[in-house]
């Protein structure tokens, strides 16, 4: 498995959709370009949600782990 | 010059946005839920959205209506579900649809309208409404940007 530096790390789990993604869409406005948010979610919806609004926004996915019964999306804010 | 060109690519990007149109019609949490997280979702997506607010969805919209256990309803073919959607929100597994709608502002071009003929028929001002409420409007402003939208609802 690839290692990335990640700058920050948001536990979502337990929240509603759109909840993750508004908490993803947070992050990586308050990031510099470059750099690796990561956001764990249980919200089954955010297993398409989230790499379709990834890459509609220009980002980069560059992992998508399973967190034991939730997903860890990492995702590199690209512009 | 250069502020004339960087107007233009504001109104490409304005012209070139796809929207999403709603009528909010109904009063009820459930439905205010619906369109709420439906809003956030296409703002995120770079949609433009108009939610014109009619009826019931305009006096859930009046100052403080979304926090007073009184004037919160369920859909009524949907009442058995109340204690399970209330549960839900307390627990703050799903945000009040008032805050989805203020994210959703934050987050993109939403607009919501407040329709005249139904202010007039409850004697509201745009001042008796929640701050999200951007303004007034009849049925044809609203028209002249739901034709042009790709999605319309109502709900």
């Amino acid at each position: 498995m690839t290692q990335f530096v990640i700058h920050r790390e948001i536990d979502a789990r337990g929240s509603a959709c759109p909840g993750p993604l508004m908490e993803l869409i947070r992050a990586l406005k308050a990031a510099e370009k470059g750099q690796v948010v990561a956001v764990i979610s249980s919200d089954q919806g955010s297993k398409v949600d989230i790499p379709e609004w990834v890459a509609k926004a220009g980002h980069a996915l560059l992992a998508t782990e399973d967190a034991g019964g939730a997903t860890r999306f990492v995702v590199q804010k690209a512009r | 010059m250069k502020e004339a060109v960087a107007v233009l690519a504001d109104q490409q990007e304005s012209v070139s946005k796809k929207k999403m149109s709603i009528i909010l019609y109904s009063g009820t949490v459930d439905k205010l839920t619906a369109a709420a997280i439906l809003a956030t979702g296409a703002a995120a997506m770079d949609m433009q959205v108009n939610i014109f607010l009619t009826f019931w969805g305009l006096l859930a919209h009046k100052k403080g209506a979304w926090q007073d256990p009184g004037q919160q309803k369920l859909s009524a073919e949907f009442a058995e579900y109340a204690p399970v959607m209330m549960e839900a929100l307390q627990a703050g597994k799903v945000k009040p649809w008032i805050e989805l709608v203020r994210e959703a502002k934050e987050l993109g071009d939403v607009n919501v309208y407040a329709c005249g003929m139904t202010m007039d028929l409850f004697g509201l001002r745009l001042e008796d409404l929640e701050d999200i409420v951007s303004g007034v409007q009849g049925v044809t402003g609203f028209m002249a940007e739901a034709q042009d939208s790709s999605v319309t609802l109502f709900i």
